[in-house]
């Protein structure tokens, strides 16, 4: 391929770019140092004829690889999507005369700016192939459902509507989970006034009758692997049978168990059968059927009833849970209603610290209001086994005790996420045994379910994008990704099955899942070069990277998500991708022409993750925010593919301060890899002591967490990196 | 106690909310309020009430029907509508007050000395025997509500002002001897009678 590498390069003078720039000068520094064969420059680059142009010369003059001096890789996507060449883009638009002054003063150093980037694209561009897509890849489009509730189903028959098969196994003997178990369900439509039929027979039915949908009762996975596309999965009854299926990817909808609320005997629960918690009250309520509801304990008619909100959750207490779990306050007004609508005279009391009523349920609120349900702002400490429920009333200041004939405990969903993997670690590849605890039984060498994120609920990228989870092709949707009731979990389910289904499309064309939706590179690695010292197989965050017999790492293409966090990872730097590599990026800055120690212009190198810190420096150029003329901004796959051979490079160089912006870390994290800025940051944490032997001064490197929306904040930093040059002086490695 | 007071106490028990939608104008509302507190952060005299409406409603609620029906509380209100305008739940906490308040003075539970209590009493009853209000007969009366010493001090203190009102023809010094109210004061009269039969009959109060 790189004895046929020929290089065109396209200089755009569209959008002010010809009047700020002597793009003569830059097509003629494409043509001398960028080795480009092909060099013309256009009006408007990404207009019909531009494009065209670009494309003849493919098709004619045999160009294979392409360098774009016009605008950002982010603008005009579509225009310069050439899927057969090799391309990169150097930013003159947003990046240089957007963000530059249009002076006279300035011109000269705008357009060492510009060569540069010209500089830095041909340079990138020779060190690309062009992508082929992953070979490994498995197109099967059939979408495993973990659990028969309200959400397995939802998202079993959002799949079969849009046109995939679907395997549904649930773990008891019929469908329905735990909305079957309910009397009724807070409403999901307008007036929100009254408590609405759960509808789950009609769900039931519709899965039944669907033939895209094969059901599987009373079973469980016992042995899951692959990858999207190409995941098997071993189905095991109860009675014993086992079979293997092969699906495309998987929805896990496990749902949630009920608190255990024998925990709770301070509040009376175990200390008599009148104290109930909420599914407690929902067996009552259906075996009353819409009658007058009967206590446990002499089956006597109840005439008055006070709820309990927030038992055992959002406490501190040990063992009790420090969440919301966001339904029950809805759940309580529902049972109030129960009630009321039965027998308008029976005195219902919730009582409550903070009452939530997520969706519509203020109007649900409002109606029990209406209807004569009292709300008690006041916290329950006590509940004897006669039912006195001592509690401390917040309005009035006092300490009360009332005595119901019932009492309802409002209790919280714990997440049926499986075993937690960082306690349970993976068996040992020859010992894998299926773990009864284990909702999915992964043979991952990362564990056998899905990361738990807070509080044991499973895995997904909570604060940006609630349906990418850290394993490729499994998603987690329901009460068991976080608390949540019915109509939430319908929603959730939708999403997820939605994002299964485009991880299976982009699969079977070996394209990459999410966030990176559709790219065809993937990671190789050179077995000569490899010391199979378990960095990537370790740092991968989504456990793509398996180990063979000789412990050499083997890649799971199909899980994937084309981050480079092992490429960074590598202390050898034999892992790379088609269009980019350690030697992609580091010619890259390589290629920046160096002005001497005397010449008083200093170079910032920036690493800018291309999710958030790269859109952001795009933004402000497009609010014309200014900032320091001596910056070069490569943009990165995510943070966590920064290796440290490039900074070293920088310095070597004679760059002066290297910036590095990746996402927010941390319990919050915001990175879309999980991982990917929190390794960065470790491995610039440790980089300082070599800075230093070699006399350089650390604070010459940075990192920053940045997010999107920080547009006025990028420049600031790049600014504050230039003060920082300013005040330290040179890097002492100019010039060698 | 007034034999009606007692009644209610026989009839209600426990159920004092019942009581107050029954018996209170705009009583129904009580039940909506939400316990935000915006009333009782808005109103200017907060600080100098016992019981804020918000809390009011919750005692109401929690069935402390005599430390509600005995407080000065809602004669507080000066009817500055700053409660109902910002009520998120768009209770009409003003006339609830009001409500409370004369469900209260009709039970003959209300604070007996409370100043706004007796003024609107002595208003009510100016008003009603004329059908219309003889001012001056109101003011010499609300001087001297809290006695003679208090009448001479206030008289004092008010003779710039009168005797400016009266310059301007803004007060008619002879109106004690002249006052005429409306015509027809035996048809009003015997409205307000057959008013005060009914309310008695409803609420249970006769």
């Amino acid at each position: 391929m790189a004895a046929e590498m020929k290089i065109g390069a396209y200089v755009c003078k569209g959008c002010g770019l010809g009047e700020r720039l002597d793009c003569a000068q830059l097509a003629q520094i494409a043509q001398k140092e960028g080795k480009a064969q092909v060099v013309r420059e256009h009006e408007f680059l990404c207009n019909a004829d531009g494009v065209a142009t670009i494309r003849k010369d493919i098709d004619g003059e045999g160009v294979n690889h392409v360098v774009i001096a016009a605008c950002s890789r982010r603008s005009k996507v579509e225009a310069f999507n050439f899927e057969d060449v090799a391309v990169a883009r150097a930013n003159l638009r947003e990046g240089v005369i957007w963000s530059q002054p249009d002076t006279d003063e300035a011109r000269e150093l705008t357009q060492e700016m510009a060569g540069d980037y010209v500089r830095m694209a041909c340079a990138e561009v020779l060190k690309m192939q062009i992508p082929r897509g992953n070979p490994n890849h498995g197109s099967n489009k059939r979408i495993l459902v973990v659990g028969g509730g309200i959400s397995g189903m939802t998202a079993a028959l959002e799949a079969s509507k849009t046109g995939y098969d679907v395997l549904l196994v649930e773990k008891t003997g019929a469908l329905g989970g735990m909305a079957a178990k309910l009397h009724k369900r807070v409403p999901d439509h307008e007036p929100y006034a009254d408590p609405a039929d759960t509808l789950v027979a009609d769900m039931i039915k519709a899965v039944e009758a669907d033939k895209h949908i094969t059901v599987h009762l009373n079973s469980t996975l016992s042995r899951t692997s692959g990858a999207p596309g190409q995941f098997s999965a071993d189905i095991s009854q109860e009675s014993g049978g086992t079979q293997t299926e092969n699906i495309g990817a998987i929805v896990q909808a496990s749902g949630f168990t009920p608190y255990d609320a024998s925990k709770l005997d301070y509040l009376g629960y175990g200390k008599s059968p009148d104290v109930v918690d909420q599914l407690g009250l929902e067996e009552l309520a259906k075996a009353a059927n819409g009658g007058p509801i009967n206590r446990p304990s002499d089956g006597k008619e109840v005439g008055s009833v006070v709820f309990i909100q927030c038992a055992g959750q959002r406490s501190d207490k040990d063992g009790e849970l420090s969440y919301c779990s966001g339904h029950c306050c809805n759940t309580s007004i529902k049972q109030a209603m129960y009630f009321k609508d039965a027998n308008p005279e029976v005195d219902t009391n919730v009582l409550y610290t903070d009452l939530r009523t997520p969706g519509n349920g203020e109007d649900f609120y409002r109606s029990a209001q209406r209807k004569g349900v009292i709300f008690t702002k006041g916290k329950a400490s006590e509940v004897d086994g006669s039912l006195n429920v001592k509690f401390k009333d917040l309005i009035l200041n006092e300490e009360v005790t009332t005595q119901p004939d019932l009492v309802v405990l409002a209790t919280g969903q714990v997440a049926n996420a499986g075993v937690d993997i960082e306690a349970v670690p993976q068996d040992e590849p020859d010992q894998w045994k299926a773990n009864s605890g284990s909702v999915l039984n992964l043979v991952y060498r990362q564990g056998k379910d899905m990361p738990h994120l807070r509080h044991g609920f499973s895995d997904s990228h909570f604060i940006c994008f609630p349906y990418e989870s850290r394993r490729t092709g499994i998603y987690a949707c329901g009460p068991v990704r976080r608390p949540m009731d019915i109509a939430q979990a319908m929603e959730d389910a939708t999403g997820a099955v939605l994002k299964a289904i485009q991880s299976v499309e982009n699969a079977a064309e070996g394209r990459a899942a999410h966030p990176r939706s559709g790219d065809l590179s993937f990671p190789e690695f050179r077995k000569e070069g490899c010391t199979q010292c378990k960095r990537c197989t370790v740092e991968c965050p989504f456990g793509a990277i398996d180990e063979d017999e000789e412990r050499y790492p083997v890649f799971n293409e199909g899980r994937c998500r084309r981050c480079g966090t092992c490429m960074g990872a590598c202390p050898v730097r034999v892992i790379s991708f088609e269009n980019y590599s350690v030697d992609s990026v580091g010619s890259q800055l390589k290629a920046v022409d160096m002005p001497d120690e005397f010449d008083e212009k200093p170079r910032i190198l920036v690493l800018a993750c291309e999710n958030d810190a790269y859109p952001a420096l795009d933004m402000a150029g497009m609010n014309r925010i200014q900032y320091s003329a001596f910056v070069r901004v490569i943009p990165v796959r995510c943070l966590g593919s920064v290796n440290t051979i490039w900074i070293s490079d920088a310095m070597n160089s004679g760059y002066d301060s290297v910036v590095l912006m990746g996402c927010k870390h941390g319990d919050d994290y915001q990175c879309h890899f999980m991982k990917g800025s929190e390794l960065a940051n470790t491995r610039m944490s440790k980089i300082g002591d070599t800075l230093q032997q070699l006399n350089i001064e650390p604070e010459r490197v940075i990192t920053h967490e940045v997010a999107i929306t920080d547009v006025e904040r990028v420049p600031q930093l790049i600014n504050d990196a230039a003060k920082i040059v300013d005040d330290i002086g040179m890097n002492p490695f100019k010039g060698f | 106690m007034s034999d009606a007071n007692t009644a209610m106490v026989e009839k209600y028990r426990n159920n004092f909310l019942k009581e107050v939608e029954a018996n209170v104008e705009e009583g129904e509302w009580v039940k909506m309020c939400m316990q935000c507190g915006v009333c009782s952060g808005s109103c200017p005299f907060g600080p100098h009430w016992e019981h804020p409406p918000q809390e009011i409603f919750m005692m109401i609620r929690a069935g402390k029907r005599d430390e509600v029906l005995h407080s000065d509380s809602m004669w507080m209100c000066t009817s500055c509508y700053n409660c109902i305008v910002r009520c998120p739940r768009e209770l009409p906490i003003t006339h609830i007050m009001h409500g409370l308040a004369n469900y209260a003075h009709r039970l003959g539970i209300a604070p007996k000395m409370n100043p706004t209590r007796r003024f609107a009493k002595i208003f009510w009853d100016n008003i009603t025997k004329s059908g219309r209000v003889n001012e001056l007969s109101l003011s010499l009366k609300l001087y001297r509500m809290d006695g003679w010493v208090s009448f001479v001090k206030k008289g004092l203190q008010m003779a710039g002002v009168g005797l400016g009102m009266f310059k301007t023809g803004r007060l008619d010094a002879m109106a004690l001897f002249t006052h005429k109210g409306i015509e027809g004061k035996k048809g009003l009269h015997a409205m307000l009678k057959k008013a005060y039969e009914i309310e008695d009959k409803r609420k249970g109060l006769a």
